[in-house]
């Protein structure tokens, strides 16, 4: 691909985790049959569900707070270039370092010549969608060096040498008694009396990376929010290795995606009653930890700072699309979705699964990449109605299915219906068509493709004697049944 | 061409329809609301953190009291010494193996948000280095009741962003593992909440 | 009052009964039902499978063959929706200013059924009688896109002889999802057969609804499974008295 100066490009291919192998329905149909997978993602997200809506019912002003958040959002997009400016400026004077990275490969070669430069051979991991979509850990690995995983369901995924499946838990895919056995075989001095008691798990955990977080020297994490203003950085976390690398090694390095900057101060009294109850459904998330540049003899004496564009600024140039850049990364619209309860996480061969993930993805990339994503949602709203930052994800599958390239017999069979609804007299004569077909085949068993997926699982309706507009017709003109 | 200005050259370019961006509606609940301390104290104790109600002169024996006899107590340089259990050795720059070593650490806070059960540290001289509160299993925390505010946008309006922050709400948790809360990763195990009369 | 009935491409074809049923029970109620026979299409289909190229003159047909009309009302919610929420942005999105202002215009006087009945004609008892045991499900479109809320178990309450049972996790999606049903058939199918075991799990020998193509999708696997258990139109049910049921 060619990058014309100030054009904005997409995502490169051959790097980081944005596009899959297969397409969704082929890849959901491993998914389905999968009966484990399903059980556990059901009850998961059955639970969160649970939790989120008691604590969203607790506070009055949740759709107040839904508004705010939607408007910031979309103020940020419209100054983003003076926002960025703003932020380099006042992490600058605090003491850090920016940088730039117009995609995944100048990302990771950001980072892994600074990893080089302290002389670390590992770095410890805070989770980060960013760093996972640009799979810095293959980058780091390529160049010897160690990335660990610290996030639990991050760890659980890193030793199961599997995928991520979730944007907030990873490994929601896993029920505890297959994480027992995923340490069993792959944590290093773990305990072989291990029960599947998830305080168990999460001791086990504790004790295998409390060396390492003691030990090593340089930190990569993510952020969830930075502040123009002051340029402070947030990331919002549970068990305590994010503050374990936000504050332990001399050195800090954070990607971040040029859409998570906020403008003011301020906006986290909006953001931080959101992303919680939407997210893990917690009125508050254990720890969050915010810091501005560097501290004197406080936590990391070295910190940098990597703006990640890597597609946004293509998302950004679709008018309507660029909502999608709102997304805080809560996850509550995979929550409540159907289709995602039911395939999981992978189906969706990107990093960002689920409904945020189906208009996401493929934006990043561009659409003929994830040409399939933007179909795979019946378009029941449900995501819409959970989505804290009130991001309008149905309308904008619709947006994006517009753009994918058409399968050709599809698009025929669409023009010829268009054809045929846009002149009544010819849908008439082809409602009566119909009718005949009534007489020709037995309730539609075994149809050809692509309509067999319907007859696959599904009687088709018996076809009616009398379309309506005859019945209407019989019964102006005073014959026929009443 | 800099990264930077092929990355703001880029986002210009996406912006050509100049979006116009209505202010922002901002009819959430303000700052400045009462604060109502038997929230506070409702919302910890469902997070799980353990809340003393005692007086400022009770502080240093309920604190021996929690860690027990012989019970390390590391306390940042500036906590009152009124507060400091006998024995209790400060933070003076300590290597990450003693600070690990103690049983227990003592802090007094910078804010509490009643609504969410939130602790906020600034690192004060009264609070110390962020290390200090993350790597000890114990963290026992000094509330005075005019730290506490009623929600999240007081707590925004109090803190100085150029501090680094850290907001605890309940030990260390995660939901990892079927989406459930577990308490106890890697941060404290335990939080013990000394709130003091007003 | 006069009221122009859009049957829907679906109703018209393949469901007559539910728009006849609309007609009959809106009569009984003391309306002028008129049927402007140049109608098709809303071109929901076409919006939602990415033509909208193709639904622009659908847009346009809706918006001239029922822009005479002051109250217009459509045996389904789904329909309804696109007609209110896509119409207008179809048009915009195609530079065709007057036209989304048009759009924008006719449908704000076109009503699912449930909302003619409660909002516009202020009436919840239409008179009907129809004694089974049955259970409602709200479809996605009524529920998140036109938000008929609790309108049609309003109207169910007042059936006499009708026995409403509560569908468990009746919000959740039936798997339908227009070409998503063939496009995702599996995923598809498998939205669908926790749908229909919580309908069977109701004990309800009649599932109702406001859109004949969800009652479409979950009546094809309810008959493919030989369950017993049909489903109806919600226009049917309230058109159905003592003495036609």
């Amino acid at each position: 691909m060619t990058t014309f100066l100030g054009m904005p490009a997409t995502a490169p291919r051959g790097v980081g985790h944005l596009r899959g192998d297969q397409t969704f329905p082929q890849a959901a149909h491993d998914a389905l049959g999968n009966s484990q997978l399903r059980r556990n993602l059901r009850h998961a997200t059955t639970t969160i569900r649970g939790k989120s809506g008691k604590v969203i019912a607790e506070l009055p002003d949740w759709q107040s707070l839904r508004d705010a958040g939607s408007a910031i959002k979309a103020d940020v997009m419209a100054r983003l270039p003076f926002l960025l400016e703003q932020l380099e400026e006042k992490v600058t004077a605090a003491g850090g370092v920016v940088h730039w990275a117009a995609d995944a490969n100048e990302a990771n070669a950001i980072v892994t010549r600074l990893v080089q430069e302290t002389g670390s051979s590992r770095v410890i991991k805070v989770k980060s969608m960013a760093t996972q979509e640009i799979g810095l850990n293959e980058a780091l690995e390529e160049a010897g060096i160690t990335p660990v995983e610290t996030d639990l369901a991050e760890l659980i995924v890193q030793l199961g040498d599997d995928k991520p499946s979730h944007i907030l838990v990873p490994a929601i895919h896993r029920n505890r008694s297959e994480i027992r056995e995923i340490f069993l075989r792959a944590m290093p001095g773990v305990d072989p009396a291990l029960t599947d008691d998830p305080p168990v798990l999460a001791a086990a955990a504790r004790r295998y990376l409390r060396e390492t977080f003691l030990s090593t020297k340089v930190a990569v994490s993510g952020a969830n929010f930075a502040i123009a203003e002051t340029g402070t950085l947030a990331v919002v976390e549970s068990e305590g290795n994010g503050r374990m690398c936000l504050t332990l090694p001399d050195t800090l390095i954070t990607v971040m995606g040029i859409e998570k900057v906020l403008p003011a101060w301020q906006d986290l009294e909006v953001f931080l009653q959101l992303l919680p109850r939407a997210s893990t459904g917690e009125r508050m998330n254990p720890y969050t930890t915010m810091w501005t540049g560097v501290t004197p003899g406080d936590g990391p004496q070295n910190f940098h700072l990597i703006l990640l564009d890597n597609g946004r600024s293509a998302v950004l140039a679709d008018t309507v699309g660029r909502e999608a850049l709102h997304c805080i990364r809560c996850s509550a619209c995979l929550n409540v979705c159907p289709v995602y309860e039911r395939t999981g996480g992978h189906a969706y061969g990107s990093v960002y699964p689920g409904p945020i993930g189906a208009v996401l993805s493929p934006q990043l990339t561009g659409v003929a990449d994830n040409a399939s994503l933007p179909y795979a949602s019946s378009l029941c709203g449900a995501c819409f109605d959970a989505c804290p930052v009130k991001i309008d994800i149905p309308s904008l599958l619709v947006h994006l299915r517009n753009q994918v390239p058409h399968p050709a017999g599809e698009r025929a069979a669409m023009a010829a219906a268009a054809y045929t609804m846009a002149r009544p007299r010819l849908y008439a004569n082809a409602q009566r068509a119909a009718k005949l077909a009534r007489i020709v085949g037995r309730r539609g068993r075994g149809l050809p493709p692509p309509l067999s997926g319907w007859t696959a699982g599904r009687d088709l309706p018996e076809i009616p004697k009398q379309t309506f507009r005859d019945w209407w017709a019989a019964r102006d003109s005073g014959v026929g049944e009443r | 061409m800099s990264s930077r200005e092929l990355i703001l050259g880029r986002v210009r370019a996406a912006l050509r329809d100049a979006p116009v961006v209505a202010e922002v509606p901002r009819d959430y609940r303000p700052a400045g609301r009462s604060a109502d301390v038997e929230v506070l104290i409702d919302r910890l104790v469902d997070y799980k953190a353990e809340v003393h109600r005692v007086s400022e002169a009770e502080v240093a024996a309920t604190v021996a009291e929690l860690v027990g006899e012989g019970g390390a107590v590391l306390v940042p340089p500036g906590l009152p010494q009124a507060w400091r259990p006998a024995g209790a050795f400060a933070d003076d720059d300590l290597a990450p193996d003693r600070i690990a070593a103690a049983d227990a650490v003592l802090t007094a806070a910078a804010v509490a948000v009643a609504e969410t059960g939130t602790i906020v540290l600034d690192a004060s001289p009264d609070q110390g280095r962020r290390i200090i509160t993350l790597l000890p299993d114990v963290h026992i925390c000094v509330l005075r009741p005019e730290q506490v505010v009623a929600a999240v946008p007081d707590a925004v309006a109090r803190l100085d962003p150029r501090r680094p922050l850290t907001w605890i709400s309940g030990p260390s948790a995660t939901s990892d593992i079927e989406l459930n809360r577990v308490e106890g990763v890697h941060g404290p195990r335990h939080l013990h909440v000394l709130l003091l009369p007003g | 009052m006069r009221i122009a009935l859009f049957a829907t491409c679906l109703a018209d074809t393949l469901f007559p009964e539910a728009a006849k049923a609309t007609v009959l029970l809106l009569e009984r109620l003391g309306h002028e039902v008129v049927f402007p026979s140049q109608q098709t299409c809303c071109g929901q289909m076409h919006i939602n499978t990415g033509y909208q190229a193709a639904a622009l003159p659908l847009v346009k047909r809706y918006a001239s063959v029922f822009d005479p009309y002051d109250v217009i009302v459509a045996p389904s919610g789904s329909c309804v929706g696109s007609i209110r929420h896509q119409h207008a942005m179809v048009a915009a999105s195609y530079g065709d200013a007057g036209l989304a202002s048009r759009a924008a215009d006719v449908a704000s006087r076109t009503y699912e059924l449930s909302e003619l009945l409660i909002d516009v004609l202020k009436v919840e008892d239409v008179g009907a009688y129809y004694p089974h045991r049955v259970t409602y499900h709200p479809t996605c479109h009524s529920l998140r896109m036109t938000r008929v809320g609790d309108k049609p178990l309003r109207l169910l309450r007042q059936v006499r002889g009708l026995d409403l049972v509560e569908l468990p996790a009746a919000e959740q999606c039936c798997g339908f999802g227009g070409t998503f049903a063939i496009k995702n058939a599996e995923t598809s199918t498998a939205m669908l057969a926790d749908k229909m075991t919580n309908i069977v799990s109701t004990g309800a020998d009649v599932c109702t609804a406001g859109d004949a193509s969800c009652l479409m999708h979950i009546g094809g696997g309810l008959s493919r499974l030989r369950t017993g258990v049909r489903t109806v139109h919600l226009a049917e049910i309230l058109a159905a008295t003592e003495f036609i049921s």
